[in-house]
């Protein structure tokens, strides 16, 4: 009885996923990213709680300098809007647009390379041509131009972000079922009578996973920089406070208070850094060569 | 007779992408809410009836649509990109006035990444554990991770009060004089911020880039063999290992051609620079349709021209390719 409860265990320290999470909570890059998404979300989420200054309103004096003034501890802006709960207040949508923009290029991308990865042949030539137009396009000015024509609401903004950047993953998938097509259990499963669709969403797809989860962590992260980016050159959605709408909105004073675009640009790379950092770690955790190292 | 083949193919390839970017564009005029008149006019609703019969006439708008297209790129293939309102001038000759800063700004940038960037990488290989190393990785987590636009602004605010050594703003400085030498002179001297804003996001990437495969390469039996030889270090490093490493540097730095024209759009914004980016901001803002679509068209012009550059450039770096034609 003994011994069988003994191989099990030694089953279960072999899973992939177990080892995976252990190599990752061994990682400090993954979790230094951890540690500091959870920080940025304490703050954007449970921050409106503890400070509930509305970010569009006027509290003080224009360009008050952080420590002036009680009423702005962070300072103000060139309307005299308190910068601290723009910090607060501007981190939900921009983690919003990041993470729906970051889901729309992943789903587009995984569709795009798995049919041209699975079928090969005439689809693959042709979604691939595709997908050599698109990055040919310099993504921003293609989102920019997105976003103009249509309007400038956050779902526009997250969705123009997703038709712009998916090319990446799309090469990405399309690699990954190019190497696991032809392995021996996608074979059982085709010798068994498996359709396509069960193979290809089934079969395939769980075993590339790994590259794709790490993909997609910093692909939110590349998000958050467009967002930030279409904000800062006034493409933002101007009903929603965001960090990119701060910057846009403060790089004419840039010279009178260094502050204004400093402390939302912090934010916006602070998050940035916990989603790459995290890709990172994972990026670690899944590649057993890797981690030898 | 394979290469001439092959730089036929290629042309061929390439003419094909510009005209998939055309009819892109002309896909985007009529997908946009409203009229397309109103679109080609910019300005919705500001334009004049006489406008708007004008356009549609010559664009053939009460036509079907693929008659509609066909004008379009017969127009678009003879240069005619329509005309901006807002600047009252033809596109062509308004992003082809301001191509030049861009490409001077891009090329810059990605010279000084490329080959800093390599070097940072050979040093880093040297000592895979050490400062430079260290450096390196931090440079490109950072690097990675700031908004292009915002670390531009932190260089603004650093060289506006702290040292105020290099100009923050515009191309040339219009109240000095001189000639042509002092005048291009000018320019370099307010090219080294945004140059080196944009180009530092890609000289971190090609460090560790060049510091892997370097350490690959330096562990391979031809290397050995060179130093069993012994071939000096430093011919090792320079003339062994870094013409191998040096690919991958490349492939990407010519993959990330468009990236790098995104990157340029946020950072003219930032130091003023009068290139296709502040022309876009410019023509965002009016609502210049016309303006802004010749913008994109022209830009995935260059990325397809760089893409060929970068082919050709790769052939004459490896020789195993220019075997295989």
């Amino acid at each position: 009885m003994a011994a069988v409860d003994n191989s099990i265990q030694i089953v279960q320290s072999q899973s992939p996923l177990r080892e995976a999470l252990r190599a990752f909570r061994q990682s400090w890059a993954g979790m230094l990213g951890i540690l500091i998404l959870i920080l940025v979300i304490l703050f954007t989420f449970a921050g409106p709680f503890f400070y509930p200054v509305d970010p569009f309103e006027i509290v003080w004096a224009p360009l008050t300098p952080p420590g002036a003034a009680e009423q702005a501890p962070l300072g103000t802006d060139y309307l005299g809007r308190d910068i601290l709960a723009g910090l607060i207040h501007g981190g939900s949508a921009t983690l919003y647009v990041g993470l729906a923009a970051g889901f729309i290029t992943i789903t587009i991308g995984i569709l795009i390379g798995a049919f041209a990865g699975f079928y090969r042949g005439m689809v693959d030539e042709l979604l691939m041509r595709v997908t050599e137009f698109f990055q040919v396009l310099p993504a921003l000015l293609f989102a920019m131009v997105l976003v103009t024509l249509f309007s400038p609401t956050i779902y526009v903004i997250a969705l123009a972000i997703g038709i712009v950047s998916w090319p990446t993953t799309a090469r990405l998938t399309r690699a990954e079922f190019l190497r696991i097509r032809n392995l021996e259990y996608v074979n059982a499963a085709r010798s068994i009578g498996a359709r396509n669709q069960r193979i290809i969403w089934r079969v395939i797809l769980p075993n590339a996973l790994a590259p794709l989860i790490v993909a997609a962590t910093l692909t939110i992260g590349i998000a958050i920089l467009f967002e930030a980016g279409l904000s800062f050159l006034g493409l933002g959605d101007p009903n929603v406070f965001s960090w990119g709408l701060m910057i846009g909105a403060g790089r004419e004073y840039i010279l009178d208070g260094w502050w204004v675009v400093t402390l939302p640009g912090f934010m916006i790379f602070l998050t940035v850094l916990g989603f790459s950092l995290v890709g990172d770690g994972l990026n670690d955790a899944f590649n057993p060569k890797l981690r030898e190292r | 007779m394979r290469m001439t083949f092959m730089v036929v193919r290629r042309l061929l390839h390439a003419f094909l992408l510009i005209l998939a970017v055309l009819v892109l564009n002309f896909l985007l005029i009529h997908l946009a809410p409203g009229d397309p008149a109103d679109v080609i006019a910019g300005e919705m609703g500001g334009a004049t009836e006489e406008m708007l019969a004008d356009i549609r006439k010559n664009y053939g708008l009460d036509k079907p649509v693929y008659v509609q297209l066909g004008v379009y790129l017969g127009r678009a293939l003879q240069g005619d990109l329509g005309q901006s309102f807002f600047y009252n001038a033809p596109v062509l000759e308004l992003v082809a006035g301001r191509a030049g800063a861009t490409i001077l700004l891009v090329t810059t940038a990605l010279m000084f990444a490329i080959i800093v960037g390599t070097l940072l990488g050979v040093l880093a290989s040297h000592k895979p554990k050490g400062i430079v190393s260290g450096l390196v990785t931090l440079l490109s987590v950072v690097g990675y991770s700031a908004p292009i636009f915002w670390t531009g602004m932190m260089l603004v605010i650093l060289f506006a009060w702290v040292y105020p050594i290099f100009p923050i703003a515009n191309m040339y400085d219009i109240t000095k004089g001189g000639g042509f030498f002092s005048r291009a002179i000018d320019i370099l001297y307010h090219l080294v911020l945004p140059a080196i804003t944009l180009g530092i996001v890609y000289l971190a990437q090609y460090a560790r880039l060049t510091r892997a495969s370097m350490l690959e390469i330096l562990g391979s039996d031809y290397i050995r063999t060179a130093r069993a030889k012994g071939v000096s270090e430093i011919k090792v490093y320079g003339h062994h290992a870094l013409r191998n490493a040096i690919l991958p540097v490349v492939t990407i730095a010519g993959l990330q051609f468009g990236s790098i024209i995104s990157g340029a759009v946020l950072v003219e914004t930032v130091f003023s620079w009068p290139g296709l980016g502040t022309l876009a901001f410019d023509a965002i803002l009016a609502r210049d349709y016309p303006t802004i679509l010749g913008i994109l068209f022209f830009s995935s012009v260059l990325v397809i021209v760089a893409n060929l550059i970068t082919d050709f450039v790769y052939r004459l770096v490896d020789p195993r390719i220019r075997k295989e034609g």
